[in-house]
């Protein structure tokens, strides 16, 4: 039972890490950018929760009405300003800049903040559980996490596949330069899609403040779990991005139950598994 | 009939050549002119322009970046350290075997993460530095995460005195760098250098001309992770206290060599040395503003890469055609008869 | 006199230090055909990329209504009323054919051209609306170009090389197209390789050899001795 119970627990953490991921992989696919600075802006965008919850006393899970907002104002501020002019054939550009990004919101971060650890308070909620039969509980709060998780994905999806937005996303990471003979301003449309991963890159933050513990050199954790999140899963798929999610979750949670101090390690051991054998990923999206 | 070979030196070459041996031969007499304290900073800074050199051989001509190196900085130190407390080996031989077994450890290492492209390549490495640390953190007997120290008795078998030992550190430091450099100066002017600057311009290109990228990128990850680990043992025998943070730490590993190569000039010889002259500089001004130095760093890092992505001295030697180590590739063709 | 609807003036232009062409004038009134024609490397697809704003040119060396728009981004260019169709297609792959057409109509800009037309145009596609663009023959994507740049609802539509590579039958059903597209009032500039059907589609022809207009006149009045002597530059 216990072990049905840690496996449970791995697959809403694994919500989380999908959440992660889906920011990135989002960019990947419209830009064949990977922003290093990723897991650090999830941390940023937990600090400026806290923020929002002192200054205006409301309950952590309201603030992503401010957070969301400013996190894609951001985005796409980072995006038209900074990041389209590391955009081209050469990688170290964008590698290199992103990488300058995670440093200076980390230390920008500790000066404002300090290295303290600190963690909001959703309040009630936090302990609820729903219980689920067999003597097994689920925490609202996880239960919750998932399956927003699970609707930001949904909703990727559909914005993607079902909107004129998504089709200028496919079509300008397809081809940039017809894209623009065809009147998409590439310029907006990057700054756009970095603006919506900034927006989830917010919801991720929000649930990651209420739920642990977290400080400014945290991100880059959560930058790795994003990434192993989409290389298990499988490039190009978002839902594979959610499999390869639960399953890091899974892994890590059955690690932390055989020792605690693996849980890590046992995420990453199954990073490295499925990438010597099967280095596409378990759900890849098949090329058509 | 003409006759044709290829020409690496150019004056400037011939002068900046001279300048570094006489550079050499000054720093090596240094522990009689130099303070303690000043021999310190002069290992640190060998060590940085050493780690930034092998960063620089990887990312800037093999084009693999890596934002991971730090993993081979930290095997280099455990390795010295696990030898010398539990090996019972001396800790200078263990220097150049830390450097061996790290090498020995990268191979599959680079099985693994070279199926990974690009940026991804790039978080492949920092998850590599990832294991390694919470694997030393797990080593208890070496106790794990809170770390451990050199015995007494280690430190003693270097020398007995503190000042020899110092002097002995300080010559090490000074050979792995100078020996590193010549090394890749080899290299460069080899024909694997040619098809290293080959592969960097344009791999396409390469591949269809028969270089076969794969290897050399694969010899490339080895050598220079067996040139990152010996450097890291150095650094940490120096220090004599390890732990796994220390040993895998991001910023003093990865960040600071990174920006020292992108600020002095990446794909250039010189950019990792102008670039650790700066950086130091830089430091002595600004450390005590802590995270705020950091900061700093990375708002010039980004200024660089954006207007300058050559480095200070790609637009120095650009503009001037200048060159410190004879590496240019420049037909000659005299005519007979 | 009124502004043409377009005016190439004096225009270079330069791949790094390779200069493609130079000097080149041309002149489109509406509604009206014009050809383009030259050997392979004669500049002929620099010519269009510079009218569509994909090259850097000089501000006055294209005007549009009399408005200097050389060096304008593209995006701003299709805005305007001019459209491209690229050479090889160069339909979206991830999008199918119907997503393609869409994307060519998301400026918005009125006009009568919408799916419902491009349909009526190339009844074929509308049997593969829902397939991934990639799928369809060589003529189908053809088409699928031309509509997604009709789409766009311009005055000026820039046709590059639509005969590349696809048999005889095929270039005959696009180009029996085009009077229908032109009847609409639009104007066109084809870039061709195929002589034949440009001098029976065009009103106005003009040559280009090595970056230069080497001869210009109405179609009736080429023979095809100072065509030869225009194209190969003998």
């Amino acid at each position: 039972m216990e072990w049905v119970n840690t496996i449970l627990q791995g697959v809403l953490l694994g919500g989380l890490y999908a959440m992660f991921a889906a920011g990135l992989s989002l960019i990947f696919g419209v830009m064949r950018l990977v922003n290093i600075a990723h897991g650090d802006l999830i941390v940023l965008a937990a600090y400026v929760a806290l923020v929002t919850v002192q200054t205006l006393g409301i309950n952590p899970i309201l603030s992503l009405v401010i957070v969301v907002p400013v996190m894609a104002i951001i985005g796409y501020t980072l995006q038209r300003g900074l990041l389209n002019r590391t955009l081209g054939d050469d990688l170290l550009p964008p590698l290199l800049v992103t990488f300058g990004l995670s440093v200076i919101i980390q230390n920008g971060l500790l000066e404002l903040f300090t290295a303290d650890s600190v963690k909001l308070n959703a309040g009630a909620v936090e302990i609820e559980s729903i219980a689920v039969g067999g003597g097994l509980a689920v925490g609202v709060l996880p239960l919750a996490q998932f399956a927003l998780a699970v609707v930001v994905i949904a909703g990727l999806q559909w914005l993607f596949y079902r909107t004129a937005l998504g089709r200028a996303f496919r079509a300008t990471s397809d081809d940039p330069s017809v894209a623009r003979l065809m009147g998409l301003n590439n310029a907006h449309v990057f700054a756009l899609a970095m603006a919506l991963s900034l927006a989830i890159v917010a919801v991720a933050g929000v649930l990651l403040a209420v739920r642990a513990n977290f400080d400014p050199a945290i991100g880059p954790a959560r930058l790795i779990f994003g990434f192993e999140a989409v290389i298990i899963g499988g490039l190009g798929s978002m839902w594979g991005t959610l499999a390869g999610g639960i399953i890091l979750g899974v892994a890590q949670a059955v690690g932390a139950q055989l020792d605690p101090g693996w849980n890590l390690l046992a995420g990453h051991i199954a990073f490295l598994v499925v990438l010597a054998l099967r280095p596409q990923g378990l759900f890849p999206k098949v090329q058509g | 009939m003409n006759d044709v070979r290829v020409q690496h030196s150019n004056w400037s070459s011939r002068i900046g050549t001279t300048i570094v041996v006489i550079a050499f031969v000054a720093l090596a007499a240094a522990p009689w002119w130099a303070e303690r304290a000043d021999l310190r900073l002069l290992a640190e800074i060998y060590a940085y322009v050493a780690l930034a050199s092998l960063w620089n051989l990887l990312a800037g001509y093999a084009g693999l970046v890596s934002v991971g190196q730090q993993a081979y900085v930290g095997l280099g130190a455990y390795i010295l350290f696990a030898l010398a407390m539990l090996g019972g080996v001396h800790p200078l031989a263990a220097i150049p075997l830390a450097g061996v077994a790290a090498a020995i450890i990268a191979v599959p290492v680079a099985a693994l993460i070279f199926r990974l492209r690009g940026h991804y390549f790039a978080i492949g490495t920092w998850v590599v530095a990832e294991v390694f640390r919470l694997l030393a953190a797990q080593t208890a007997a070496l106790d794990g995460g809170s770390g451990t120290s050199l015995p007494a008795a280690v430190v003693l078998s270097i020398a007995s005195s503190r000042a020899t030992r110092e002097f002995v550190i300080y010559w090490i430091a000074l050979a792995q760098v100078a020996v590193i450099l010549f090394a890749i100066v080899w290299l460069l002017r080899s024909r694997y250098g040619l098809a290293l600057t080959a592969i960097r311009d344009n791999e396409l290109g390469a591949r269809s001309n028969g270089v076969d990228v794969a290897r050399i990128k694969y010899a490339v990850y080895v050598a220079v992770a067996f040139g990152t680990a010996m450097v890291g043992a150095l650094i940490f025998l120096q220090k004599i206290r390890i732990s796994p943070d220390t040993a895998f730490s991001v910023n003093d590993w990865t960040a600071f060599v990174i920006f020292i190569t992108v600020i002095g000039g990446i794909g250039r010889i010189e950019g990792p040395i102008i670039g650790t002259v700066i950086f130091f500089l830089l430091r002595q001004t600004l450390a005590d503003l802590g995270a705020i130095y950091l900061l700093i760093l990375g708002v010039v890092a980004i200024a660089v890469m954006l207007w300058a992505p050559k480095g200070l001295w790609g637009l120095i030697a650009d503009r001037l055609g200048w060159q410190v180590f004879p590496l240019q590739r420049r037909l000659v063709t005299k005519r007979r008869g | 006199m009124a502004d043409p609807l377009l005016q190439v003036r004096a225009l270079d232009a330069h791949y790094g230090d390779f200069q493609a062409l130079f000097g080149v004038s041309m002149r489109v009134t509406e509604g009206e055909v014009v050809a383009v024609i030259g050997a392979n490397g004669a500049g002929k697809s620099t010519l269009l990329k510079c009218i569509a704003g994909a090259m850097p040119v000089r501000r006055n060396a294209i005007q549009y209504y009399g408005v200097s728009i050389g060096g304008d981004p593209a995006h701003e260019v299709v805005s305007r009323g001019i459209a491209l169709v690229p050479e090889g297609r160069r339909l979206f792959p991830s999008l199918t054919v119907e997503e393609n057409l869409l994307i060519g109509g998301q400026l918005g800009r009125k006009g009568p051209w919408n799916l419902k037309r491009v349909y009526g145009l190339f009844p074929m596609l509308e049997q593969h609306r829902h397939q991934p663009s990639p799928s369809l023959s060589g003529g189908q994507q053809q088409m699928v170009a031309i509509g997604r740049a009709l789409m766009s609802n311009p005055r000026l539509l820039l046709c590059d090389e639509i005969s590349l590579g696809l048999a005889p039958i095929v270039i005959r059903d696009i180009y029996a197209s085009i009077p229908a597209i032109a009847a609409e009032g639009l104007s066109l500039v084809i870039v061709e390789q195929d002589i034949v059907q440009a001098l029976k589609t065009a009103r106005h022809v003009y040559c280009l050899q090595e970056g230069r207009v080497a001869l210009q006149g109405e179609a009736k009045t080429l023979t095809r001795e100072k065509i030869s002597a225009a194209y190969f530059g003998v």
